[in-house]
């Protein structure tokens, strides 16, 4: 049987040469991403936004009226509601703010709440009720809180993690294509104003993990050559490098990649938003370990004969001395 | 390393068939078929985002907690300076700024006063929960200590907590779960229950039943003004009730509390037919109750619940049996969330919700039904595609695949985890991500048969070289998991267990496993050349 080769063997494309137009792209997304961030906001959930946020499915309809669901829930008298498609056409949520001092008086939000599933009801007889949250705003300012708190910790956690088992330049060149997958990604919902709840800090957070994958499996092998390619040119040996492990990125990507794929088309429509936050960090992450994480380590100085005083990482280094060996 | 004794593949197949069998329950539940009663069901729990139910996190405030206890602090400062022999007498008594305060009318008395408070200012524990100064060496000043007021929020909190559980023990719902959470907070759900409008009704009432005397000296012009007469307090009339919107005086102190209740119970009045809650004390407040009653017939007292007024009858004479009728204008439902609120005893503070889910029952279903779809889609292309890619590699990666999934469920099973719908991505990333520990293999064992090296020595240097990258990748999606865990409410928390279960799973099926497979195979057929 023939096998399938995705890579043919011996590739041997010039990704640094490119270097510094990649670098300068992704440099102009990131800081796009913040643009977009800052000037559109990011579409926030009841999870993060606090308020009363009910989820329906109108199960006769294609699509949901959400044009004429804002007119009525407007006419509530709860300010200006956020209506939003939610997974499938025909989904939405709506969300309106409470009033202050609901916290003390939990009547008051069960009141609206109802009043709004009546409001819709009556119109739309198809309208199903598939869930009806309440969040205080104080307990929204603490998912916030520890939502920025989680991102930054799982950052500066990995990150340290590769300094330790690599080099420090290694540590800041995964954390700098973190922090390119992460903006890129909040970029996008800031784009498309999608609703962004504790399940996209979720897929974010997942991303942070398998984006690295990437990024060590490249840098493992950097390593690799360093010790073995001792006069080689830093670029030429990191073409090598990605090059070499280029079949197996590929194909990571590629299985990740249609196993997510039905799930974004068949899966819950619920899912629909964490999903394509993590098949987009899919990409985006595959990327940023070729050109944010790579061309990082030329940039500060990493070199074939940085290795060579030393040729072991700091752990190595640990474990020789532990064993008595120094 | 390609070298596996008899013992070493037995427990490998151990483990793996051990932990793959615990899914089978779990399994055989999605299909809706029978487990036979007479084997170990252990079952992956569904969340509530999957099951339908309802979510509620209340919370208490501290403040509240800090106010009772003052106010207890007064009661007991008070009886025990009238208790004294000479009797202490005290004036100018303030609970301002949240210290009791009070003047000694005969600065002698200082010294008796202190010995006969110090006491009561250590609390059950080590802690030191009140500071007493003397200002003037004649005014005594108590303050909480931070210590004092923490010890006093947890322990409110443990009985709260003890009390909730009580209380929807008796609303008769199915496994509710209720765990207390950090500081102030309790965490309640309910699977199945839709409408949790009955549920936060009795868990929002503190159920703090007191009757007090009603001061009778007060001024109407002066209650209507909200100003109290010395030693009473203005009290609301509950809504609904006859005198609502009014309100009356009653004596601050000398009342009873509702707390050595025996059995409540949700009654008829039989003169009026009206819905009356009854209640029963135990002998001590029997005897509180009785020497109250007795004392003061013919005047009216007030029953006060939650600080609000029901009802202020006249003792018309006094109640021995330690048994009495609660009126107020009860429908039978209302009566009898009362008294069930009373028989589980009152919330030593008032909770307050402040988040609530609702998930509806359709959804669930919905979307699990949805998730296998795409998880049988999801991992049929998978498999193709490491087939196509790797031949035998493939298939031992695919085999490896199945158990992992299995061994995955089967974990979670074994160790109560609940599946949420983010838990269901958890699962599909955990396939798509799984081979890449095979993928990574199999490419370096490819690139050792191109440089030239034999099948052994290229499996085994395959297995070697990709093992360090193998950890390192996933020791950092570790490392996140455990971020996501300690981020995460419920439904993310289940996606956190599901990807640091499956990473465990994902490595020992993906390297352990399939080293087993092919160093059987090398040993059986000894290929000159491999087909990957």
């Amino acid at each position: 049987m023939k096998l399938l080769k995705l890579v043919p063997d011996n590739t041997n494309i010039k990704f640094l040469k490119l270097r510094i137009p990649f670098f300068v792209l992704s440099i102009v997304l990131i800081v796009g991403s913040w643009i977009a961030v800052a000037v559109n906001g990011l579409a926030f959930g009841v999870d993060f936004a606090g308020g009363q946020e009910v989820r329906m499915t109108f199960t006769e309809a294609a699509a949901a009226p959400i044009p004429s669901l804002r007119e009525k829930i407007a006419g509530l008298g709860y300010g200006e509601p956020v209506v939003q498609e939610f997974g499938a056409p025909n989904q939405v949520s709506i969300r309106v703010k409470l009033p202050e001092g609901t916290e003390e008086n939990p009547d008051a939000a069960k009141k609206i709440g109802e009043r709004v599933i009546a409001t819709v009801k009556a119109e739309y007889a198809d309208a199903r009720v598939d869930g009806n949250d309440t969040v205080s705003g104080k307990v929204a300012g603490e998912f916030r809180d520890k939502a920025i708190l989680a991102l930054l910790a799982a950052m500066a956690a990995v990150s340290v993690y590769i300094w330790v088992r690599f080099e420090w330049q290694f540590g800041v060149g995964a954390m700098f294509a973190l922090v390119h997958d992460v903006s890129i990604t909040l970029g996008l919902f800031a784009l498309t104003q999608m609703e962004f709840s504790l399940q996209i800090v979720a897929a974010i957070l997942a991303i942070i993990g398998y984006s690295l994958n990437d990024t060590i499996v490249v840098y493992d092998r950097i390593r690799e050559n360093l010790k073995k390619y001792r006069k080689m040119p830093m670029g030429e040996l990191l073409d090598l490098s990605v090059n070499e492990t280029l079949a197996r990125t590929v194909m990571t990507s590629l299985t990740l990649f249609v196993a997510l794929i039905p799930l974004l088309i068949f899966g819950p429509p619920s899912l629909f938003g964490m999903v394509a936050a993590i098949t987009v960090g899919l990409f985006v992450g595959t990327y940023s370990s070729i050109y944010m994480a790579g061309p990082l380590l030329i940039w500060m100085g990493v070199t074939t004969s940085s290795f060579v005083p030393s040729a072991e990482t700091p752990l190595e280094k640990q474990e020789r001395l532990a064993k008595g060996q120094g | 390393m390609l070298d596996f004794p008899l013992w070493k593949k037995l427990s490998l197949w151990a483990v793996t068939l051990a932990a793959s069998l615990l899914a089978l329950p779990s399994l055989a539940n999605v299909a809706g078929l029978d487990w036979p009663s007479a084997l170990p069901d252990p079952q992956v729990n569904l969340g509530l985002d999957l099951a339908g139910g309802s979510h509620l996190l209340l919370e208490a405030k501290a403040s509240d907690v800090r106010a009772q206890r003052l106010e207890n602090m007064e009661e007991s400062v008070r009886q025990l300076m009238r208790g004294a022999s000479p009797r202490i007498r005290i004036g100018d008594v303030s609970t301002a700024g949240g210290k009791l305060s009070f003047m000694l009318e005969n600065a002698a008395d200082i010294d008796r006063a202190r010995g006969l408070i110090e006491p009561v200012m250590q609390g059950a524990s080590t802690v030191r929960e009140w500071e007493l100064q003397v200002v003037d060496g004649q005014r005594i000043v108590l303050s909480q200590t931070d210590a004092g007021v923490n010890q006093a929020i947890d322990d409110a909190m443990d009985s709260a907590t003890e009390v909730v559980r009580r209380r929807i023990d008796e609303l008769g719902t199915r496994e509710p779960t209720i765990i207390r959470q950090g500081d102030t907070r309790i965490v309640v759900q309910v699977p199945g229950l839709q409408d949790p409008e009955a549920l936060k009704d009795l868990l929002g009432r503190t159920a703090q039943l007191e009757f007090k005397l009603v001061d009778l000296n007060a001024l109407p012009s002066n209650i209507e003004a909200g100003i109290a007469p010395p030693g009473s307090q203005i009290v609301q009339y509950a809504p609904g009730n006859a005198g609502a919107g009014g309100a009356i005086a009653v004596k601050r102190l000398g009342g009873i509390r509702g707390d050595t209740l025996t059995d409540a119970k949700a009654d008829r009045d039989p003169q009026n037919n009206q819905a009356v809650v009854s209640i029963a004390f135990d002998a001590q407040g029997g005897a509180k109750f009785a020497k109250l009653t007795t004392e003061n017939v013919g005047k009216p007292f007030a029953i006060i619940l939650d600080g609000k007024v029901l009802s202020a009858p006249n003792i018309n004479e006094p109640i021995l049996g330690g048994r009495a009728q609660i009126a107020g204008s009860f429908t039978p439902e209302t009566a009898n969330n009362l008294a069930i609120a009373l028989r589980s005893g009152a919330l030593p503070v008032p909770l307050a919700v402040v988040e609530e889910r609702t998930v509806g029952p359709d959804l669930g279903a919905d979307s699990i039904r949805k998730g296998l779809i795409a998880m049988g889609i999801g991992s049929l292309a998978v498999i193709a595609l490491m087939v196509a890619t790797y031949g035998r590699f493939g298939i031992y990666a695919t085999v490896a695949l199945v158990f992992n999934v299995l061994m995955l469920l089967g974990l979670m099973a074994l160790g109560g985890f609940t599946l949420s719908l983010p838990g269901i991505a958890g699962f599909v990333i955990t396939i798509g991500a799984a081979v890449d520990a095979n993928v990574l293999i199999n490419e370096r064992i490819r690139e050792e048969r191109a440089r030239g090296r034999r099948v052994v020595a290229a499996v085994e240097t395959g297995y070697k070289e990709a093992s360090r990258a193998i950890w390192d990748a996933n020791a950092t999606n570790v490392i996140s998991g455990i971020a996501l865990f300690a981020f995460g409410s419920g439904p993310v928390k289940g996606f956190a267990v599901v990807l640091v279960i499956g990473i465990i799973t994902s490595v020992f099926t993906g390297v352990t496993l399939t080293r087993m497979f092919v160093a059987g195979w090398l040993r059986k057929a000894r290929p000159s050349d491999i087909n990957i």
